[in-house]
């Protein structure tokens, strides 16, 4: 879209009936480095991929602990993630407090989404420049959901967001009917190769990628890098071993064979795996 | 749940048809000891607390457990303004099959057990049920060993009315039931002639 004289002001309405600032702010957040989420009936798993300014610096942290029962992966202005992940946990802390239960995910994401509308119908405030992605448990089942700067929210089975997030996409969308009943660590796999699907040619090692999990019996938490690349290893060994013109991703299998190439000269050494400098 | 329908007005046995156990929400009944109209006021909190919870329209619901906790927090801030609302509450509820029973004093004391009781209840009811409560009992057992806690306090407790109700929840809902008596057993020869054992005029 182009500039024009609608866009200065949120409080401002185009002819077309539009709210340009806020349609930028939604623009924001495919800018963002990628975050996925996929879920099945009894878990949730959010991947991002690590963005940092450069060799010498640690990656920004895209994926919060909200509460043992919802974390959150953003993408977009990380500050602005990081101010709303506060709210969050407050919400969830203080729900707990006055019920000792857990707050439902649907509610969270609702009071979220309320709190994003507010910055799109007051002259002195911006929109939240960020996206987020809602992974949490409740009594109703697993969610997944995905607010936006807009003030809206939709409940996926899988969605990606950020940049290069088209592919991922693409490649959630032709597996999501088997999310529901699928395995955690199918789940975890499938989120793995979602974000590899967005690093297009880069190699994939855990130090790139971060994945979160929440399930029944498994509170919300971080997968530590050694797990993740230990799965990253299981599979492109099985990639190895398939017939690249059988793999799902057939249109990827180009890329496929190259990352095999790569992957067969890493082996499985972490050393060269690890960012230069990890936190 | 048992309750009976006296509401006391200091040493007076004022009112004889209060129902001192209400349902609320989908899921839960409430019953109070102490002031009635600090449990109207309770009972109050308590439609708005539930009508909010409605008004999200998302399919959770509050069940119970987080209506007793919600009630621990309002009880025990008022208590720390020394400004009680002068009740014990029983809470019941089943959600999800999930059976609940909880207490909460009027100074934010709360705790769940398998049988609960407010004011006299606590020394004259309590040591029955723990000998008799077991956790098969059938609804009839289970309104026989009410009953039974009810008739000693009945004849043990001066502010007790013989008029009592049982309330019922399960997960199909709250049912309860109507108002009805005690067969109590005064022909205790104590009772006959009370003065022929005694010295002096009475």
């Amino acid at each position: 879209m182009f500039r024009n004289q609608y866009d200065t002001d949120v409080t401002t309405w185009s002819p077309a009936g539009r709210l340009f600032q806020v349609e930028y702010a939604m623009e924001a957040v495919k800018q963002g480095s990628a975050a996925i989420g996929l879920r099945s009936k009894t878990h949730v798993v959010l991947g991002c991929v690590n963005k940092a300014n450069s060799e010498l610096s640690s990656h920004q942290k895209k994926i919060f602990k909200v509460d043992d029962h919802i974390g959150v992966a953003i993408a977009g202005l990380t500050a602005d993630g990081r101010v709303l992940s506060r709210y969050m946990r407050n919400e969830c802390i203080n729900y707990s407090f006055t019920y000792e239960s857990p707050l439902p995910v649907g509610r969270l994401v609702v009071q979220l989404a309320d709190k994003a509308q507010v910055c799109t119908q007051r002259s002195w405030k911006r929109p939240y420049g960020v996206g987020l992605l809602v992974a949490g448990l409740d009594e109703s089942g697993a969610h997944l959901y995905y607010n936006c700067p807009s003030g809206n929210y939709f409940e996926y089975q899988a969605f990606a967001i950020g940049s290069r997030s088209q592919a991922a996409k693409t490649y959630l969308e032709r597996r999501f009917e088997n999310f529901t009943d699928s395995s955690r660590d199918d789940l975890v796999k499938d989120a793995i190769t979602a974000i590899r699907e967005t690093l297009q040619g880069e190699t994939l090692k855990s130090s790139i990628c971060t994945i979160a999990v929440v399930g029944v019996g498994e509170p919300f938490h971080v997968l530590d890098q050694g797990t993740v690349q230990q799965i990253i290893d299981t599979f492109e060994i099985a990639a190895e071993q398939e017939d690249p013109a059988t793999e799902p991703d057939a249109a990827t299998g180009q890329e496929a064979a190259t990352e095999q190439g790569t992957a067969a000269d890493q082996g499985g050494s972490t050393d060269e795996g690890a960012a230069p400098m990890d936190i | 749940m048992a309750a009976d329908m006296g509401g006391s007005y200091g040493s007076t046995l004022r009112y004889k048809s209060v129902e001192r156990m209400k349902p609320f929400g989908k899921h839960s009944l409430l019953g109070a000891s102490g002031e009635i109209s600090d449990f109207q006021e309770i009972l109050h909190y308590l439609d708005e607390l539930i009508l909010y919870d409605n008004m999200w329209d998302d399919g959770n619901s509050l069940g119970p457990k987080e209506v007793h906790n919600y009630l621990t927090r309002v009880m025990y801030n008022r208590r720390n303004k020394f400004n009680p609302l002068w009740n014990s509450l029983v809470l019941g509820g089943v959600k999800n099959g999930n059976k609940y029973l909880g207490t909460v004093s009027m100074i934010g004391v709360n705790f769940e057990d398998n049988h609960v009781a407010t004011g006299f209840g606590n020394h004259l009811a309590r040591p029955i049920l723990r000998q008799e409560w077991h956790e098969n009992l059938s609804f009839e057992d289970g309104v026989k060993l009410l009953e039974k806690c009810m008739h000693v306090l009945l004849y043990r407790d001066r502010s007790a009315v013989n008029k009592l109700q049982i309330a019922k929840i399960t997960k199909e809902g709250v049912t309860i039931h109507q108002p009805y008596s005690l067969k109590t057993y005064w022909e205790v020869s104590a009772f006959e002639n009370p003065a022929q054992g005694a010295i002096g005029s009475w």
